[in-house]
């Protein structure tokens, strides 16, 4: 378990595979919060203006390791945490965030880096007060994912780990190492399974019954009355 | 090589069978004369006929820039900080220094995670987090650590390249001006060094002496550590 959340701030996730459709889920429940008149920060995973460079100068000379990959993505992910996500929460905003810790507890053990040592990575970070796990089986989200783009990318598809030199296959043997590292995460982080196979509509129904009963009897910031309730980027740097 | 040889889990992945090269770390503070014993050391080991690689020295091609423009618009925050480190370290080691190893060199690496463990906890970091952050860190073979006193340091510095900001911690703002800072910041890092040195068994070596003397110390350090390698003779051509 991480530690608790100590802010007068929400933290709410969203973790699954490509294709889970949990960035859909996550984007409605942006707008209804915002509807409901919260204050409201959205953060991305590898969004990071600080590594983005050498994140993609490595992705094209593919320079990365799985030890390297793991460290710069969490160097992404703590440049946005000291920056953005704890700031703002301290100030009592809720906070979406699509992918956190757990994507790379999936992702990097999937790569082959100690569990226990990726886990430490991210111990600065805190549990979410609500940690959706979009749960979808292997080959509905390679449909979804394979329909909607006509290639995958290179450590997308997981082509460093040499499992298949068919990028489609290596792609489902790799997607399938972090279904399997997900699953295991459910009752170790105490994630909220939900079902991905369900309609977009019926999914959202139960989001939003979930963060309701969270957010119940609870304030945060108040917005200024005539202020824009987007919370963007650069009013905070 | 079983795990032994790592601080922690080292790096599962890969099949590290066996390194028949050396790793021989210098560590210690800024300006106490670590690059120039470096450069001493190759040279003279060179002569003794070992494939020598200071790759270690250099930034990794994958963070050099990233790391360059960060500090440069002093925009790290201190955890971020420590993570970009420890990403540029990690690609130093996987893709320099251990290849070098496997090909039977004596890597020459000035300065190794230590010092970067060093500057985060100084700066506030969990030890403890820190310590784990480098389980894929190879065990050298041996660490000379290069102990001097912030007057000295701070000697050789002004007649030499000068003071600079992130040597004088200046993004701690221990002090208004650049020296006080220095001073400082370099005895809150020798302090760490110390403790460091206990714990992770550094031979320290007083550096406040001549730079030939300092050399000779080292140098009787190595050729235990290199006993059982070969040396290559004037007779063996005879």
């Amino acid at each position: 378990m991480l530690r608790k959340n100590d802010t007068p701030g929400k933290l709410i996730i969203v973790e699954g595979i490509d294709g889970s459709g949990k960035s859909t889920q996550i984007d409605l429940l942006y707008k209804w919060l915002q509807a409901q008149g919260h204050s409201v920060y959205f953060s991305e995973w590898n969004s990071s203006g600080l590594v983005k460079s050498t994140t993609k100068r490595a992705k094209k000379r593919k320079l990365f390791t799985p030890t390297t990959f793991s460290l710069l993505q969490c160097t992404d992910f703590a440049d946005r945490w000291e920056n953005q996500i704890l700031p703002l929460l301290k100030a009592g905003v809720i906070v979406l965030a699509d992918r956190y810790a757990f994507t790379a507890f999936g992702r990097d053990v999937a790569r082959g880096v100690d569990r226990q040592w990726v886990r430490n990575l991210y111990s600065f970070a805190m549990q979410p007060d609500i940690a959706l796990y979009f749960r979808v089986p292997l080959d509905i989200a390679i449909t979804r994912i394979t329909s909607a783009r006509s290639n995958l990318k290179y450590y997308e598809a997981g082509m460093d780990l040499g499992l298949s030199e068919s990028r489609i296959e290596s792609f489902k043997l790799f997607q399938q190492r972090i279904l399997n590292e997900y699953d295991n995460m459910v009752d170790e982080f105490g994630l909220t399974v939900i079902d991905g196979t369900l309609t977009v509509q019926a999914q959202q129904r139960l989001v939003r019954e979930i963060a309701r009963q969270v957010l119940e009897g609870w304030h945060g910031l108040p917005i200024p009355e005539g202020s824009p309730q987007i919370l963007l980027q650069s009013e905070i740097q | 090589m079983s795990d032994l040889n790592f601080y922690g889990a080292g790096f599962p992945y890969r099949n590290i069978e066996d390194l028949p090269g050396k790793l021989i770390v210098l560590e210690g503070s800024d300006g106490v004369g670590r690059s120039t014993q470096t450069q001493l050391l190759r040279h003279w080991l060179e002569d003794e006929g070992f494939a020598v690689s200071d790759t270690g020295l250099r930034r990794s091609e994958m963070t050099q820039q990233g790391l360059e423009d960060a500090k440069r618009g002093h925009t790290l925050s201190r955890i971020t900080m420590s993570l970009f480190y420890a990403t540029d370290f990690a690609d130093r080691l996987e893709n320099q220094i251990i290849p070098a190893l496997q090909a039977g060199f004596v890597v020459l690496s000035d300065r190794y995670f230590y010092s970067i463990m060093a500057r985060d906890i100084v700066r506030g970091a969990d030890p403890e987090w820190a310590r784990k952050l480098y389980g894929f860190a190879l065990k050298p073979d041996l660490v000379l650590y290069l102990k001097a006193d912030v007057s000295d340091l701070v000697t050789r510095l002004i007649h030499g390249r000068g003071l600079n900001y992130w040597e004088a911690g200046m993004d701690l703002r221990p002090s208004d001006n650049l020296y006080d800072s220095f001073l400082e910041y370099q005895a809150l890092l020798i302090d760490m060094f110390d403790h460091l040195a206990m714990e992770y068994g550094f031979v320290t070596i007083d550096a406040g002496r001549p730079v030939m003397d300092v050399f000779d110390d080292l140098q009787n350090h190595i050729r235990a550590l290199l006993e059982d390698q070969q040396p290559i003779f004037e007779q063996d051509f005879q």
